[in-house]
């Protein structure tokens, strides 16, 4: 039964892990009794208490540098980053120490923290509440990017960024909260750097990431209504990236259509084409194509963010044009 | 002064033992410049010659299991932690006996067993996962103490204040230390900064006292830390000390420190951590003699140092492909 939403899967995932480990502890803003301005964190702090749910002031450099200082010294924290844009104030951190700590030590020192942040549009939040930077943290080496699409993904993957060892930026995204999937079964984890093929097909493979997947499965149905058999992928995760699941599915269908969220200026799928160019030239029968976010900020109003981001229109379309030509 | 407390007793041994110490460490520093100048170290090194009081009398308050989170001018931290001077100066030398095996160098120099939880060179960031670590001890239920090691410039800077403000807010276990040295880089403190104070000055704003000490004075830092010690371990929360000190060489190797006044330097070196200490020696009856045999196995260890770190092969080149993952590995795709 489809009855739990992603937004309950988060504190659900949360919550999993933090009854069978001890040293998983949360902290951010208005994440304790208030229950997180998303709801996300709505129950822990009822469940396990002050000591284990800590609210802080507006200070996102002391967030993750305090979870950083808490992750070496022998706990698990999981570190809440309102809206991402927000991770720009605290980006010295992000890029300069999360990452880099256990290799510039020599080893000597691990960092198992997760950052969770609400990214993404389609809420009219504007130009600083609104933007898809997944990208960002995926110019860094050293960062694990996890992006769910689905609450059984949230539950899964949230087991596996707790449970890792190294620093997991963990991206929520903000249209996805209500929508609704299969409550997965306790114990239920989703390994890093395994894509999900969500559907089967043969002529063109369509790889998303969290916001777009709804995108890329409503697509691949009206390109079926037309006779075109579209592959649809999940990533997941973008580091670890799953580029052989993408290789071999482009080995079968001879044509990939990757649609992102982030602006096509840095986007993820500049990394994902240049890999499938490289690696998969031979398998193509045409030129390997992006959709992603136009190369402006995400305006406010709804009919202007509808002209930035992609969309079921424009990916059916495109795919369509691919397969056809 | 902010208490009353009584100051802890202090033995010639102890005084002994500190005095090699700073020895070991201005010796350290000192072959440190000379590998520099000879082309035997590569990038930059920030030298702490001259600030050697406050990491050996801030350590002689600690415990083993506390931590101790430095800046990129933390060979003194890294050293009274227990970091040898040999895996100093090799990891400065790039080699595989090296502190962080060559990925580090001197700017992340890190010591974990020490409880040394590295040098960070972006100023101030280290601050916050001081605070971090004193949570954690608060969460883990043991009595161990943060320290977080600065100098006067990060006071400018945010993460200082979100992690002072944090530290008060939860009450955590956590000493802020600065070691006030009158220069932001080439730059003369007072001249970019509101309070006379830079560390100080501030602690008003987080409902903490005004400590200010000289840094130089071993057997004054001891105390002075110690009684935080005693405050945040019995669980009355943070503390901010402020340390006058002096740089003795330029911010780092590329700066002679031509900005510095006529006799500035002259006028420190007469307060410098190694006389201070050495005075209080002879005042507490050591003899020259004695003193003389310290001096010598303090030059005896720091020339093995230099001699063991030249001696040892560079770091296995496939390094560089380690230790980015828990794994111990860097693979990111498939």
């Amino acid at each position: 039964m489809a009855d739990l939403t992603y937004r309950e899967a988060v504190a659900e995932g949360i919550a999993r892990e933090m009854r069978r480990d001890p040293s998983v502890v949360c902290l951010g803003e208005d994440i304790g009794a208030a229950g997180g301005v998303f709801k996300t964190t709505q129950g822990l702090f009822e469940e396990f208490g002050p000591a284990r749910v800590w609210d802080t002031p507006i200070s996102e450099q002391a967030i993750v540098g305090a979870a950083m200082g808490a992750a070496m010294t022998g706990m698990r924290p999981v570190a809440e980053i309102m809206f991402s844009d927000f991770l720009a104030v605290c980006w010295d951190f992000i890029a300069n120490e999360m990452p880099k700590v256990r290799y510039m030590t020599g080893g000597q020192v691990t960092v198992p923290m997760v950052v969770r942040t609400a990214n993404g549009g389609g809420l009219g939040f504007g130009a600083q509440h609104s933007q898809a930077v997944e990208n960002w943290a995926f110019t860094i080496p050293g960062l694990v990017i996890a992006a769910p699409s689905t609450p059984a993904d949230v539950i899964g993957l949230m087991a596996s960024a707790i449970r890792s060892d190294d620093p997991v930026m963990f991206f929520e995204h903000k249209t996805l909260f209500a929508s609704k999937g299969e409550r997965p079964p306790e114990g239920h984890m989703v390994p890093f750097g395994q894509a999900n093929v969500v559907r089967a097909g043969d002529d063109i493979t369509l790889v998303g990431l969290a916001w777009s997947m709804p995108i890329v499965i409503e697509a691949a149905e009206q390109l079926a209504a037309q006779g075109i058999s579209a592959e649809v992928i999940d990533l997941r995760t973008l580091v670890p990236l799953d580029a052989s699941t993408v290789l071999g599915s482009v080995a079968r269908t001879s044509r990939i259509l990757i649609v992102e969220e982030n602006p096509l200026q840095g986007g993820w799928g500049g990394t994902l084409a240049s890999i499938v160019a490289d690696e998969g030239f031979y398998d193509l029968d045409a030129p390997v194509k992006r959709l992603a976010a136009a190369n402006v900020p995400l305006p406010f109003a709804t009919h202007l963010e509808d002209q930035v981001l992609p969309s079921v229109a424009t990916t059916v379309t495109t795919a369509a044009a691919m397969v056809n030509s | 002064m902010p208490d009353g407390t009584q100051t802890l007793p202090v033995s010639t041994q102890d005084l002994r033992g500190w005095y090699e110490q700073l020895l070991v460490i201005r010796g350290t520093e000192k072959a440190a410049f000379d590998l520099f100048m000879s082309g035997l170290v590569k990038g930059t090194t920030h030298l702490a010659a001259g600030h050697e009081g406050v990491a050996v009398g801030a350590s002689a308050a600690l415990r083993p299991d506390d931590y101790v989170w430095a800046t990129y001018r933390g060979h003194h931290h890294a050293m009274a932690r227990g970091l040898s001077p040999e895996a100093c100066l090799a990891e400065l030398m790039s080699k595989g006996t090296g502190a962080c095996e060559g990925k580090g160098g001197s700017m992340h120099l890190t010591y974990a067993p020490g409880n040394m939880m590295g040098s960070y060179a972006i100023v101030g960031s280290h601050m916050p996962m001081a605070v971090g670590s004193a949570w954690s001890a608060v969460l883990r239920e043991t009595d161990q103490v943060s320290v977080a090691f600065f100098g006067d410039g990060a006071t400018n800077i945010g993460a200082f204040h979100e992690a002072v403000n944090l530290a008060v807010v939860w009450k955590l276990p956590v000493i802020f230390i600065c070691e006030n040295n009158l220069y932001m880089e080439y730059t003369p403190i007072s001249s970019v900064t509101a309070v006379e104070h830079p560390a100080a000055d501030r602690a008003a704003a987080y409902s903490l006292p005004r400590i200010v000490i000289d840094g130089n004075d071993v057997v004054t830092v001891r105390d002075e830390v110690g009684k935080a010690v005693a405050r945040a371990r019995a669980g009355e929360g943070p503390s901010i000390i402020e340390c006058l000190t002096y740089r003795h060489y330029g911010h780092s190797r590329t700066d002679p420190a031509k900005y510095r006044p006529e006799g500035e330097l002259e006028q420190w070196l007469m307060r410098d951590p190694v006389t201070v200490l050495r005075d209080q020696l002879v005042e507490a009856g050591v003899g020259e003699d004695e003193l003389t045999v310290i001096e010598g196995r303090a030059q005896q260890m720091v020339t093995h140092a230099v001699e063991a770190a030249k001696a040892a092969p560079l770091s296995d080149p496939r390094e560089a492909f380690t230790d980015v993952w828990a794994d111990g590995g860097s693979q990111w795709r498939t």
